[in-house]
């Protein structure tokens, strides 16, 4: 079974200098994926690069997983403004 | 005509096209059900297919935009995103910006 403990250590490994909130009730998982890698990228892109990293261990829960893709700056912003 | 072909068709058909888990009357998933509000909400004249109806599309789909999901969300031939890029985009008022200048 899948937890948000695999789901984070899978993205921290392969995102450089990457940040995940995660949370999950075993049916669904929310992450926040906070890193400079978003950079330049759309949210698509940022998307792709987190599943491409996920590669096949997810493949029945991906389904499950919610995400939101930040870079740090955006990030320092939405806590202020929340 | 192969799964790639069909798609390709049926986006140069439709400006505003969503694969979907069931059809727009009757979703079969939650996240697919979120999308269709959504496009509701919007405003949007939008077309469906159901994925669940055509495995051959359901595979195709997530090759065609390298995206492991369903639903797909597709405006003019674009890849837009799943239900979670449709909400951020919703929220943000994007879509909606996307929608209204067809």
């Amino acid at each position: 079974m899948v937890t948000p403990e695999d789901i984070k250590g899978w993205i921290e490994q392969g995102i450089s200098d990457c940040r995940v909130e995660i949370n999950g009730d075993g049916q669904h998982f929310y992450a926040v994926i906070v890193s400079p890698e978003f950079a330049g990228q759309n949210r698509v892109q940022q998307h792709q690069l987190v599943y491409k990293v996920l590669g096949d261990r997810m493949k029945a829960e991906i389904h499950a997983l919610s995400m939101q893709t930040m870079t740090p700056e955006e990030y320092a912003a939405r806590d202020g403004a929340a | 005509m192969d799964a790639h072909e069909k798609i390709k068709s049926q986006l140069q058909e439709n400006d505003v096209m969503l694969y979907m888990k069931g059809s727009a009357m009757f979703p079969q998933c939650g996240f697919s059900g979120k999308a269709v509000e959504i496009l509701k909400a919007c405003g949007a004249k939008f077309d469906t297919v159901d994925v669940l109806s055509n495995p051959d599309i359901r595979e195709g789909i997530k090759q065609y935009s390298n995206w492991p999901t369903i639903p797909q969300l597709y405006i003019k031939g674009e890849f837009i995103g799943g239900s979670d890029i449709m909400m951020e985009m919703y929220q943000s008022g994007e879509l909606q910006e996307k929608i209204q200048a067809l």
